[in-house]
């Protein structure tokens, strides 16, 4: 890295060492752009190569009181000399515009003991002796727990550039942290142009002067300084958040409707997808409600234009109904869950992976669906491809999961190249033959040609009705069944062409560990961390959860012992009332021990963070010993 | 294109589309319901038009009424209760070239699915929407409806509805962005016609309300106006429907009244002792949503590969060398 060199040889610099890794956090309150410094610093480090996962810390309102141990906004970011695909353990150096929210994560033991803090240091003279008390009494507590606290005058330095503080700030904080991880200068003010570019010159300038003020600030005051051993990217990459990528494999996918209604922590992807979607010839339609969003897609998707609905839990709740429809009438549609912490309205902007029964066997009745879930930011952008040919190939619903913490976290992935594979093939709207039956289901597997409105001489009425091949309503029990058989042969039918999943480490051993989603990251470090001790832990993660690929109960059944890790409910047989006999297993867990009849252990976490690859590591030794 | 694709086309090109084109199968109501009335109608309008019975699409929701799209010889979509509204909208958004139709009930337009009814209003998307009104729900055997008249003995209110019913008229009239209202009997077949006919014709949201008997559940409902047609007022303008000659012996209370006159609309349908059939509104210059809403450029690989790249270009960070 020719700028870490260049940095290292500074006249007037200081020893750099050299790092791995670290995670950095940058907290304020809200609409004090920690977010954006966050995510900037992200951007610049992608950009010089190293391997970044950013976290969003987001408080519930959109304003919480200033100055609150629960309204921490900002971001983390994991930085490394390698790809990282998680948000790590705890923080190496963090940035704080005011002690309460700083206090928030230290309560919530995000930060690593003894971790550098810098902190701004304004409140130490506050008017207000209660602020000014309270400043006091944390830093001493930081002290006291030998935390290396440095007290930095960032509104004072800021003044000098801007009136207000509270708007630039966070770019002071940039500079700081350039600083201090030895990027170069020349990318923060890249950066800077690249987001305030479109506010004129005389925004991007000021931006650019607090940028210097804190880069020259902590070159000049701090004796602090890291470099992390990065490896130059040789290709293009992209960086988006999670919620981004999938709107962007939307428009990859071929659709050309999303039918929508705000709900977080979904509603993001819609926002990108209002901004660009016109541009591939895509509609973004905001319904009344969510029931409305996921007709309206139905309709769209009838009328030959594959169309999705993207939503969060409770939004996925009240489209049940319409899932049922699409799978009687057999009608493709992609819904996507941002899954988020439930039940009811829950925690919205938490992560949770909550959802996976009730996507599996939600609506009512016997309504066989797909269900398969994204595990990192990259696999947002294909998954929706997949997700679109699969509902087409099968006229059958496909629900793919992500959730809160890869709907906000950015981590950089090769650009993609595009092709018309992605697309789906025009259907066939050539005349109907005589003969035509809509539900001219093959007896092995159950699949059907579809025809669409304006085709000649395929005139039928779709029903919600149990309904025979004719599409006439089944007044005659035998054709209720003939209908179920064949809905539920399409689920085999995909079966059959899905592989098997890929064991990370030996494939038998004491211990498997088993996720799927967004914790795949987390749970694969935890696993390489305890091999290399030596231990006999592998991993195994599910793509596909509906139906299963073959072959999972064998592999589970070459170790001693198989462990299921998710970000959602279990019960603890440490709980004086449970027991083997009342113990709600997680998500999977219930899955996996239905599907396979195998006694499968599990472990799940609904802690309001993504959960990290130290608490798995903990956990899968606990299991050991 | 296979030569019988081709004969195909030529054929409907030139053949002239008979009353039995849009036949489907034989209805299931029951003897005297007013829906039998309202399908002869619809049937008619698509003769009159000649319309290709293939880019047709009735949509309905759940209910007596909703059962009309088995019996078109068209595309037909019997979704949900309450839901055909939205599922009508997906349907036209991206096919301007398939007419859409809703066929939905007073139990399934103006209460379970009441939030779509307003904003289907709002939208104004190029439909023809039949309410078929009868006051009553019939399928789930009898019970009070929103629209039922206050004092309806019925399963669930066997000691009559306890509220005043909603006016779908007066509803309708005070939604936003309106652009067709209308409301039409079934007993009256040739006004009935006219009234669909122009509904068709409107292009925007066109929403009829239509006086529908139910004689196994509501014989009594519309009986007074059948036998008194001084209960009704026609409505009548050069820019609305004609009475004929014929008919104006029987109804003596007709109204000059012009639908684009908003004002108007709502003093007869607030004020009037009679029940008014004809068309109460028209604005054929609000515009619709699918247009609004429609990308300037259509869906081709080739614009999703341009697209896609731009997109990309935005997000990428190239390679520092």
């Amino acid at each position: 890295m020719s700028v870490a060199r260049k940095k290292h040889h500074d006249p007037v610099g200081k020893p750099a060492i050299e790092i791995d890794e670290h995670i950095v956090e940058i907290l304020s309150d809200s609409g004090e752009g920690a977010q954006k410094c966050g995510q900037s610093f992200g951007a610049i480090a992608a950009r010089l190569g190293y391997g970044i996962w950013t976290v969003e810390i987001i408080p519930a309102e959109i304003q919480p009181p200033a100055r609150s141990v629960d309204g921490a906004s900002g971001n983390r970011i994991r930085v490394a000399g390698h790809p990282v695909t998680n948000g790590g353990d705890t923080a190496d150096v963090v940035v704080a515009f005011n002690e309460q929210v700083l206090l928030g994560r230290l309560r919530a033991d995000e930060l690593k003991p003894g971790c550098t803090i810098l902190l701004e240091d304004k409140w130490r003279n506050d008017a207000d002796p209660a602020i000014a008390a309270s400043y006091a009494a944390v830093y001493e507590e930081l002290i006291e727990n030998g935390f290396d606290v440095r007290q930095i005058p960032m509104e004072v330095e800021c003044l000098e550039i801007v009136k207000d503080p509270r708007k630039g700030k966070n770019m002071f904080a940039l500079g700081v942290l350039c600083n201090i991880y030895s990027l170069d200068a020349q990318a923060g003010h890249e950066q800077i142009r690249f987001i305030f570019g479109k506010k004129g010159d005389l925004v991007v300038n000021t931006n650019q002067k607090l940028f210097d003020a804190g880069f020259k600030w902590a070159e000049q005051n701090l004796d602090i300084k890291y470099k992390l051993q990065a490896t130059p990217a040789t290709e293009a990459n992209i960086v988006v958040n999670g919620n981004t990528a999938l709107a962007l494999g939307v428009m990859a996918s071929g659709m050309e409707v999303c039918a929508m209604y705000p709900i977080t922590p979904a509603t993001s992807a819609s926002h990108y997808l209002s901004e660009a979607f016109h541009k591939v010839g895509g509609v973004v339609h905001q319904a009344e409600d969510e029931i409305a969003a996921a007709a309206f897609a139905v309709g769209s998707s009838y009328a030959g234009k594959c169309a999705l609905t993207i939503t969060s839990g409770p939004g996925y709740s009240l489209k049940q109904e319409v899932l049922g429809l699409a799978v009687m009438a057999e009608i493709p549609l992609v819904v996507i869950d941002v899954q988020r912490g439930g039940p009811s309205t829950g925690q919205p902007t938490k992560p949770e992976q909550g959802d996976l029964l009730t996507a599996c066997f939600g609506s009512h009745g016997d309504a066989p669906k797909v269900v398969m879930a994204v595990s990192d930011i990259e696999d947002c952008f294909y998954s929706v491809i997949t997700a679109r040919k699969i509902a087409e190939t099968f006229n059958t619903v496909v629900v793919l999961l992500s959730d809160a913490s890869l709907a906000t976290a950015q981590q950089p992935f090769p650009r993609p190249e595009f092709s018309e594979d992605w697309l789906a093939a025009p259907i066939d709207q050539s005349p109907v033959e005589e003969g035509y039956y809509p539900y001219n289901w093959d007896p092995r597997s159950g699949q059907r040609q579809r025809v669409i409105p304006g085709q000649p001489g395929g005139m039928h009425t779709l029903t919600g009705l149990a309904h025979d091949r004719r599409s006439c309503v089944a007044y005659n029990l035998k054709i209720n069944k003939e209908g179920m058989r064949h809905r539920s042969l399409k689920l085999a039918a995909l079966q059959k062409t899905i592989k098997t999943p890929r064991v990370l480490g030996d494939d038998q051993g004491e211990l498997l560990v088993v996720g799927w989603g967004s914790t795949r990251g987390a749970i694969e470090e935890a696993v390489k961390r305890v091999r290399e001790d030596g231990h006999s832990v592998s991993s195994m993660h599910l793509k596909i959860l509906q139906p299963l690929a073959s072959g999972i109960k064998e592999i589970m059944q070459r170790f001693d012992k198989v462990l299921v890790v998710e970000n959602n409910w279990a019960d603890s047989l440490d709980d004086e009332l449970i027991d083997e006999e009342n113990r709600r297993y997680s998500n999977l867990g219930w899955l996996l021990r239905a599907r396979c009849l195998v006694d499968v252990d599990c472990w799940g976490e609904v802690g309001e963070q993504p959960i990290k690859p130290g608490t798995v590591e903990r956990v899968i030794r606990e299991r050991l010993s | 294109m296979s030569t019988r694709a081709t004969e195909f086309l030529k054929r409907s090109g030139e053949r002239e589309h008979p009353l039995e084109d849009y036949v489907g199968r034989v209805p299931r109501w029951c003897t005297g319901c007013g829906d039998n009335a309202v399908l002869a109608a619809v049937q008619r309008v698509c003769r009159e038009e000649q319309l290709p019975p293939e880019k047709l699409v009735f949509v309905s929701g759940i209910g007596c009424s909703s059962r009309f799209p088995h019996y078109m010889g068209s595309y037909g979509f019997h979704g949900l209760h309450g839901r055909a509204l939205p599922i009508a909208e997906g349907i036209k958004m991206r096919r301007p070239d398939l007419h859409v139709f809703v066929n939905t009930g007073d139990g399934d337009c103006c209460s379970i699915g009441a939030a779509h009814w307003v904003h289907a209003t709002r939208y104004n998307m190029n439909l023809t929407v039949m309410m078929h009104d009868n006051n009553i729900y019939g399928l789930t055997k009898n019970q009070a409806s929103p629209t039922s008249p206050q004092g309806t003995r019925s399963n669930t209110t066997p000691r009559g509805s306890l509220l005043p019913p909603l006016d779908p008229l007066q509803a309708t009239l005070g939604m936003s962005n309106l652009s067709f209202v209308a409301q039409a009997a079934d007993w009256i077949p040739e006004l009935l016609f006219q009234i669909i006919h122009a509904a068709f014709k409107h292009r925007g949201f066109s929403f009829i309300r239509i006086l529908q008997r139910c004689p196994e559940f509501q014989a009594n409902r519309w009986e007074p106006c059948i036998h008194d047609p001084g209960k009704l007022l026609l409505l009548t303008h050069e820019n609305g429907i004609q009475v004929s000659p014929a008919l104006a012996k029987v109804y003596k209370n007709i109204e000059e009244h012009d639908p684009a006159d908003l004002v108007d609309a709502r003093r007869i349908v607030g004020t009037s002792e009679q029940l008014p059939v004809g068309i109460i509104y028209r604005n054929p210059d609000v515009k619709c949503y699918e247009d609004l809403a429609a990308p300037d450029k259509l869906y081709t690989p080739a614009l999703v590969k341009q697209g896609l790249e731009t997109e990309f270009d935005k997000f990428t960070i190239w390679p520092r060398d």
